[in-house]
């Protein structure tokens, strides 16, 4: 099939049965995900692992990766799931356990696969597989594509645009932390509450993107 | 008298926020007024006890090396139940928390009492913990949702404390994303001096 078609019937919308590829609203969703409503910074989505995995730049990388990865997949699985098996059968009420089944046993199926296939990404991203399963950025970000109504193709770009923005926020994060080690930081606010104000400054610096991309 | 103990626990001792530092997103997202955080704190609440009650109901039961998944069921359908409960008699407070709701699934006080207390205690003094720590949740999202909604609209409960001429140029951060970090971050260092001085008290 052409590309061009074959990325037309991707990124058209369920609902309206519009066909064609709307670039605009392709950046739009992008730069939306990345810096207005960072999922971390605006959305408060996954500030577990954010505040967990961000003392060590490597570490940082490593879940972030990791995070990309499965938010991709799961966002795959779980359109897959609600438009083609609950929608059908008149049973959407079940998503949220559908999802999170599906997250769970995804994580665990990528778990078995790269520790087969590729041992040196297994060590990589390893550890960070079993947390991703509660990270509330993974289910987040499924049960935003399904609120929004978005095509198989716009929930991908969704979800990998999410993703980055993620691990923008965990990298600028674990940067500036492997600096406050070295800061005098008054004794009360040692740890994470420093951590937190260091979060409220840089969500001020990303509520400057406000407005940018509709 | 473990039970007075296991309910009291959760309420400042091992607070589940300030001291544990768990279940942070939908506590930051929905702090921002008293009613969505009491609503919230609620729904968290239901949840908690109902499946504090059956992991510890099934706790010989379920095989330990599926007991994940089947607490994440557990979980998910009380957390259906609430959501379904909410969209027909609250659906303005439904529509203020979102996706906040479905997401309780994933707040990883619930997963963490199921895993760290339930699933060894018998049936009562879980139902009790859980109380314990769904009320601990409550009240630390009512702290921090109470100076948000006060700096950054000059209400408590959509009733106006300081008045319209604050209410004209309130302090707006306080209820955008960054006031919840930077507001969150000094009320844990607040707590960490109150534990200092009791600590050099004893």
């Amino acid at each position: 099939m052409n590309p061009t078609v074959l990325l037309s019937v991707l990124l058209a919308t369920p609902d309206s049965g519009s066909q064609g590829f709307d670039l605009g609203k392709m950046m739009a969703i992008i730069i939306a995900s990345i810096f207005v409503n960072n999922f971390v910074l605006a959305r408060f989505l996954g500030i577990c692992p954010f505040l967990g995995v961000s003392k060590q730049l490597d570490s940082a990388i490593g879940m972030g990766a990791a995070v990309i990865f499965v938010m991709t997949l799961a966002t795959l699985g779980s359109w897959v799931a609600y438009n083609l098996l609950l929608v059908p059968m008149g049973l959407t009420y079940l998503s949220t356990i559908a999802f999170i089944l599906i997250i769970a046993s995804l994580v665990q199926l990528v778990e078995m696969i790269l520790q087969k296939f590729s041992p040196a990404l297994y060590s990589a991203l390893g550890i960070f597989l079993p947390l991703i399963t509660t990270n509330c950025a993974i289910l987040g970000v499924a049960v935003l594509n399904i609120d929004e109504k978005y095509s198989l193709g716009y929930s991908l770009i969704n979800a990998i645009a999410a993703g980055i923005g993620f691990t923008l926020a965990l990298i600028l994060m674990a940067g500036l932390r492997q600096r406050l080690e070295m800061a005098d930081v008054p004794p009360a606010m040692k740890g994470k509450p420093v951590a937190f104000l260091v979060a409220g400054i840089m969500s001020i610096a990303f509520l400057g993107f406000a407005g940018l991309g509709g | 008298m473990t039970l007075i103990k296991d309910l009291t626990k959760g309420i400042y001792r091992e607070n589940p926020v300030f001291r544990l530092v768990l279940g942070m997103c939908p506590f930051l997202a929905v702090t921002t007024s008293v009613e969505n955080a009491l609503g919230m704190g609620a729904a968290a609440t239901f949840v908690l006890i109902c499946s504090n009650f059956l992991v510890s109901l099934f706790r010989n039961i379920i095989p330990s090396k599926v007991r994940i998944p089947c607490y994440i069921v557990i979980i998910a359908t009380f957390v259906t139940l609430v959501d379904m409960v909410m969209n027909a008699y609250l659906p303005d407070l439904h529509r203020s928390l979102g996706i906040f709701i479905p997401l309780i699934v994933v707040n990883c006080i619930i997963l963490g009492r199921a895993e760290g207390f339930a699933n060894r205690h018998p049936v009562l003094n879980s139902v009790a913990d859980a109380v314990g720590m769904g009320i601990g949740f409550t009240l630390a999202m009512v702290i921090l949702a109470s100076f948000r909604e006060l700096l950054g609209n000059g209400t408590l409960l959509n009733i106006n404390i300081l008045g319209s001429a604050y209410q004209n140029q309130p302090l707006l951060i306080a209820i955008l994303a960054p006031g919840a970090f930077i507001l969150l971050s000094f009320i844990l260092g607040f707590f960490n001096i109150l534990e200092k001085r009791k600590g050099g008290r004893q």
